[in-house]
This record gives structure tokens, C-alpha cells and sequence, in this order.
């Protein structure tokens, strides 16, 4: 058997490609079934009239692509994109700082970082969940504002977009925080240095060194937010209530009580096309600006 | 009430009695000296002896202890001041390029940072690239990554002086680059010193150098300053057992001091054997001394033919090393000590040296070429 192994092995190394091919064969397979099939098998749903009964019928149509186009849906479209954008803003703009703080945090650094991923440790539907009891009107901060007087009757906070977009940068702020921080731990502190001698005070210090080479980070971190973001549905259905309905929301209802897959299809396919459309902007405009690289 | 005005020769550095400590560590410990307009002024010591603190005590990145003494620039005191507020550039040991920038980029930072109208912006940064003999057309767009060791070198040096400082900070700028290349780069810092009048504030651990490109020199050890001077005073002078081991070599003697006659002292080893040293103040009888001598002052002689009124050891030739330009003669003395003879090579294949390994021979020198050495 040994003697085996060694041919095999030895095959292998003469063989640069074929070794390569079989790194990549599991996890190749693992997406091929997973991602690719499914995804082909839902393109041609999109196209197929719908079954009575659910499922499809033999045949070509553009009819869901058409049907996406009504002011009922583009609304629902519109306001994913806002509220994806603004999730990614607000991610951003509270993220950045903590994640500079951790990359200087000494012997903090560890501490905090494992404080920012403990939240995964718990399920993101109990930390909704969670969100419901402190929020409702005889949720906490109701409670408290109304044990400290500030007002007399409660906020109605919840199924709200503010519910919601509290829910959203909850959930997604980690991994703003992290690629933020990644990028500014390798940032080489003799380049602030250098900054500073040749005349740079903090603030253009900030701007012309560390944000620049922290970019890669932030990059990846609005990604990392605003695509899981576009398709969230679970925070607007448990948060916003019926009223805040977001893209993800339409296409699981398709998908379950609707039954009717070809839109579902059909409505991913078109997110799905927008989200790359809006990444490749989003990436040519980055590389445009000057020091953004 | 306004601040002195400095004038051409007052020194443009000063440092009077500064300490800094790290937790429990003392990094500098109460270090003072100046440094002249214009010099070529080197800090020159082992890894950790705080010369790298004291150039960045001088740069603004670190501050003296509270009762810590002052740090003066052109006579003003700066111990607060951070470093974009005083008039310094400096040179790091890793380049510090921005990497996201282009050369001209990097090199124009400073002059951006201090409001350079933009018209002569351009120019200043063509004029920096020729002087550190960058073709500003081959470089100016390129990035730092693009660059090889030796360039880099020279853009880091070109965005640190197109700001035309008072002071040019530089640490450890060679250590990265080949032998051949830096022997090069320290004739052109010396020129570039002595052409611009800018202050070369030079850190490093390479004593030869120290020796090549300073005015002077600040010998560094456990946090303070063993000996300052310039090359040939701290070479031929050494002032402690550390400086005359760490710059060169040297051989080391003990004894006490017995009589004097004829302007000589007289000094007893420990093992009987005597040599004589010239007076010298901390010469006494009856005081123990240390005292060391270079190589190249020592000769090798035939046991029964040494010199009269020279100073001479016995022993056995241990080794000869050839080393190209010279030779050196490794003599173990009765005690086990080693002593190294450094010998002029004039040609082993034509005119060999006249001993082996094995043989008995007598080591001598001058007793003018003692030097009694302090405590370190």
C-alpha cells in the first residue's frame, strides 16, 4: 500500500496542474452541486409559465421578468436599495472607528475582537428575537424612558424602518469591523511616522495615509455588508412588520405561501443582476479616486 | 518674551542632561551634548545601547521624562513639541515609502503638508531626484513596490531633504542594502552634507561607517554616551574598554603601577612580566590600570631580537590569517590571553612572512601607543 501512496504522491508532484486539481476538487464539487445547479435550475424556472398547482409548466415566457416592472415591486426594490446603502453607511461610519481602535488596542486587541465575534455564538434569529423584547412598547427602553419620565407614553418603535434599520447594522456591523481592522493591524506605523515628520498633522495624517491604505478593508467591508444586506428578509419580517417588506422578503413569500417559483426566480434573478451591476460601480469608482487604491 | 535667536554658531541640537524611560527600563539616562551647524554628527553603539531613543527624542516621536532635561532645536526647547512642529526630516530604516503613492507623490508630501505654492512644487521635486541622481523622468511615476532596494534608498533621501531641513535625521538608512552600494551611498551622504550644509544626525551600528562619513562621533552604551570626538580621537584615543572593543579591535592589558623613570611607568602584570606607559593623569603608583593597544601598533620579533624600549609579551603563534590587505598574527601569551597583530601583507607569494603557526615569538610595541583606559 505504502508503495502506492509514494507513486501516487510522486505522480503528482511531476504533475503541477493535476496536483492543483485535486486541492481544488472538493470544494470545486461542493459549489458545483450547491451553487451552480441550483442557480441553473432556478434560471430556467424564471423563464417557464407557473404550474396551477405550483411548479412550472413546459413552455417560454418573459412574463415574471415583465411582472417584476409594476410601481408595487419597484417600490419594494427601491427601498432594499436605500435601506442597503444606508445600513452600509451608518456600518461604516460607526465601524471605522472601532476598528482603528482595536488595531491600536495593545493588549486590548484580543479582548475586543472576541467581543465583536461573540454575537455569532447565538443564532441571528434568537438575536432578532431579542431585538422584539427590547424594543415592543413594553420593551425595555420603553420601560426606562418611562421610569426616568422622559416620556409618558410608550415610543412605538417597533415594525418601524427604524426597527429595522437598527435590526440591519446590528446584525451586519461585525463585518464591517473586521476587514476594517485587518487592513489597519498590517498598516506599518513607520509610515505615520514618516507622515508626521514630514509635517503632517492628525487629521491629514489620517486622510492621506491611514484611510488610503486601509481602503482594501473598507472595500471589502461595505461587500461585506450592503450584498448580505439587499438580500436580508429575516430582520424587515420580524422588525418592520408587513408594512417594511424588503427584496428578500418578496421572494421568500414566492418561494413559500405564494408558490410561485418562476417569480421568485425571476425577482432573485433581477437582484441578483443589480447587485453585481452596483459592484462593478461601486469598484470602478474606487479605483477612479485618486489615493484609493 | 521671544525666543534666542539663533545665530551661525551656537550648536543647532542640544541635549543637556535628557533621560527616557521605558516602564523599567532606562533607554537614555541623562545623556548631554551639541551638535554643530553643518556637521556630520554620528550616534554609533550596540542594539539597545539607546541611540535609536535618542534620535527619536530628537524627532519629536518620543518625550524626555518629566525632570528629564531638554532637548534644544536652534535653541529652543521642544521637548513637547511633535515632530510636524519642528524643523527636522528624517530618513527611516525601512524607507517608509507611502506605497499607495508615486515617487513624485511621496516626494512631494512634505512640501504639500507645509503649503509649497504648487507652481514650485514640480520643480523641487525634479531638483531632489537629480541630487540623489534619480533620472526624475525614468522615476517619477513609478511606485515604491517598482523599486529596487538601492532606489528606494535614494526617493526616501530625496522626499526627506526637498524640504530643505535644518536637520536631516537619518537611522540605520544603509542597513538594508548590498555592501557595494552602501559603500557608495555613504561617500554621496557625506558630499550631500557637505555641499547642502544641511546636519546630518546619523544613527548606526556599523562602526566602520560611523568612521567613513562623521565629523563626530557619539560612542553609545547602556543608555549614555561612552566617548564623543571625532574618528581619529575616538579611534586612537579610546576613552573605555567598550569603545576601544567596539570600534576596531584591541588588545587589553592589566597591571599596577610600579616606578617612573625617564618619563615612563613602569607596570606590573599580574604574571610577573612588566611594560611601560607614558605619564598620563590617572597614572599614579601603586594604582591599578587597563589599558589597551590597536594591532596595527604591534609588531611580531623573534624572541631574542626585540627593540630596545619597547614594550614586550612572549608567546606562541597561534594562527596567521591572511585578510588581503593586511595579516593578522594571533599570539596565545602564557595566561591563555590572545593577543592580534595586525602586519602590513607584502606579498606572501614573494616576500612571505618570516613565521608559522607554533613558533615562539615576542609581541612588542611603543609605550606611546598605550592607551590607559577609565572604567566603562
Amino acid at each position: 500500500m505504502a508503495h502506492v501512496r509514494e507513486r501516487a504522491l510522486a505522480w503528482l508532484h511531476r504533475r503541477p496542474e493535476a496536483q492543483a486539481w485535486s486541492l481544488l476538487a472538493p470544494g470545486g464539487f461542493w459549489l458545483l452541486a450547491f451553487f451552480l445547479v441550483p442557480i441553473v435550475i432556478m434560471l430556467v424556472y424564471s423563464v417557464m409559465p407557473r404550474g396551477i398547482y405550483g411548479g412550472v409548466e413546459p413552455g417560454f415566457t418573459l412574463e415574471h421578468y415583465r411582472r417584476f416592472f409594476d410601481p408595487l415591486y419597484l417600490d419594494i426594490l427601491q427601498r432594499t436599495f436605500v435601506w442597503s446603502i444606508l445600513c452600509t453607511v451608518i456600518c461604516l461610519l460607526m465601524g471605522y472607528p472601532v476598528a482603528y481602535v482595536i488595531a491600536r488596542g495593545g493588549r486590548w486587541k484580543n479582548l475586543l475582537l472576541f467581543l465583536v465575534v461573540l454575537p455569532f455564538w447565538t443564532s441571528f434569529l434568537v438575536r432578532t428575537f431579542a431585538m422584539i423584547f427590547l424594543m415592543r412598547d413594553s420593551g425595555l427602553i420603553n420601560n426606562w424612558l418611562m421610569k426616568l419620565g422622559l416620556i409618558q407614553e410608550p415610543l412605538s418603535l417597533l415594525y418601524t424602518p427604524f426597527a429595522v434599520m437598527v435590526g440591519l447594522v446590528y446584525g451586519f456591523l461585525p463585518f464591517m469591523i473586521l476587514p476594517i481592522y485587518a487592513s489597519l493591524e498590517k498598516l506599518d506605523l513607520s509610515l505615520l511616522e514618516a507622515a508626521e515628520v514630514l509635517g503632517a498633522r492628525p487629521g491629514a495624517r489620517f486622510r492621506k495615509v491611514t484611510l488610503p491604505l486601509s481602503m482594501p478593508g473598507v472595500v471589502a467591508g461595505c461587500l461585506l455588508v450592503f450584498i448580505p444586506a439587499l438580500g436580508s428578509f429575516l430582520t424587515s419580517d420580524l422588525l418592520g412588520g408587513a408594512k417594511q417588506l424588503m427584496i428578500g422578503n418578496l421572494v421568500q413569500n414566492q418561494f413559500s405561501a405564494a408558490r410561485n417559483w418562476p417569480f421568485g426566480s425571476a425577482a432573485s434573478f433581477i437582484v441578483m443582476a443589480l447587485v453585481l451591476a452596483s459592484v462593478m460601480v461601486y469598484l470602478r469608482v474606487r479605483d477612479r479616486t485618486p489615493g484609493g487604491r | 518674551m521671544a525666543a534666542p535667536v539663533p545665530h551661525n554658531n551656537s550648536p543647532v541640537v542640544q541635549f543637556s542632561r535628557v533621560s527616557k524611560t521605558f516602564g523599567e527600563v532606562r533607554a537614555v539616562d541623562n545623556i548631554s551634548f551639541d551638535i554643530h551647524r553643518g556637521e556630520f554628527f554620528s550616534m554609533l553603539g550596540p542594539s539597545g545601547c539607546g541611540k535609536t531613543t535618542t534620535l527619536r527624542l530628537l524627532a519629536g516621536f518620543e518625550e524626555p521624562d518629566e525632570d528629564g532635561g531638554e532637548v534644544r532645536l536652534l535653541g529652543e526647547v521642544v521637548n513637547k513639541k511633535r515632530p510636524y512642529e519642528r524643523q527636522i526630516s528624517m530618513v527611516f530604516q525601512n524607507y517608509a515609502l507611502f506605497p499607495h503613492l508615486s515617487v513624485e507623490r511621496n516626494i512631494s508630501f512634505g512640501l504639500e503638508q507645509r503649503k509649497t505654492p504648487k507652481g514650485e512644487i514640480g520643480d523641487r521635486v525634479r531638483r531632489a531626484l537629480t541630487m540623489v541622481r534619480l533620472k526624475p523622468e525614468l522615476f517619477s511615476q513609478r511606485m515604491p513596490a517598482q523599486l529596487s532596494g538601492g532606489q528606494r534608498q535614494r526617493v526616501a533621501l530625496a522626499r526627506a531633504l526637498v524640504l530643505e531641513p535644518t536637520i536631516l535625521l537619518l537611522d540605520e538608512p544603509l542597513g538594508a542594502i548590498d555592501l557595494k552600494l552602501r559603500k557608495e551611498m555613504q561617500l554621496e551622504l557625506k558630499t550631500l552634507n557637505k555641499q547642502l550644509g544641511i546636519t546630518f544626525v546619523y544613527v548606526t551600528h556599523d562602526q566602520e561607517e560611523a568612521l567613513t562619513m562623521s565629523d563626530r562621533i557619539a560612542v553609545m552604551d547602556h543608555a549614555r554616551v561612552a566617548q564623543l570626538g571625532t574618528p581619529a580621537e575616538i579611534y586612537e584615543h579610546p576613552r573605555t574598554g567598550f569603545v576601544a572593543k567596539f570600534i576596531g579591535e584591541s588588545n587589553f592589558f592589566e597591571g599596577r603601577v610600579d616606578d617612573r623613570n625617564g618619563g615612563h611607568w613602569t607596570v606590573r602584570r599580574p604574571d610577573g612580566g612588566v611594560f611601560q606607559v607614558v605619564d598620563h593623569q590617572s597614572v599614579t603608583k601603586g594604582k591599578q590600570v587597563r589599558i589597551s593597544v590597536r594591532p596595527e601598533c604591534m609588531d611580531v620579533w623573534n624572541p631574542d631580537a626585540v627593540p630596545s624600549g619597547e614594550n614586550a609579551v612572549m608567546g606562541i603563534i597561534r594562527d596567521v590569517i591572511y585578510l588581503g590587505e593586511t595579516m593578522h598574527v594571533i599570539v596565545t601569551l602564557p595566561g591563555n590571553e590572545e593577543v592580534t597583530i595586525a602586519v602590513r601583507n607584502e606579498g606572501q607569494l614573494i616576500k612571505p612572512l618570516p613565521w608559522k603557526r607554533g613558533d615562539a615569538a615576542a609581541v612588542a610595541w611603543l609605550p606611546e601607543d598605550c592607551q590607559i583606559l577609565e572604567d566603562d
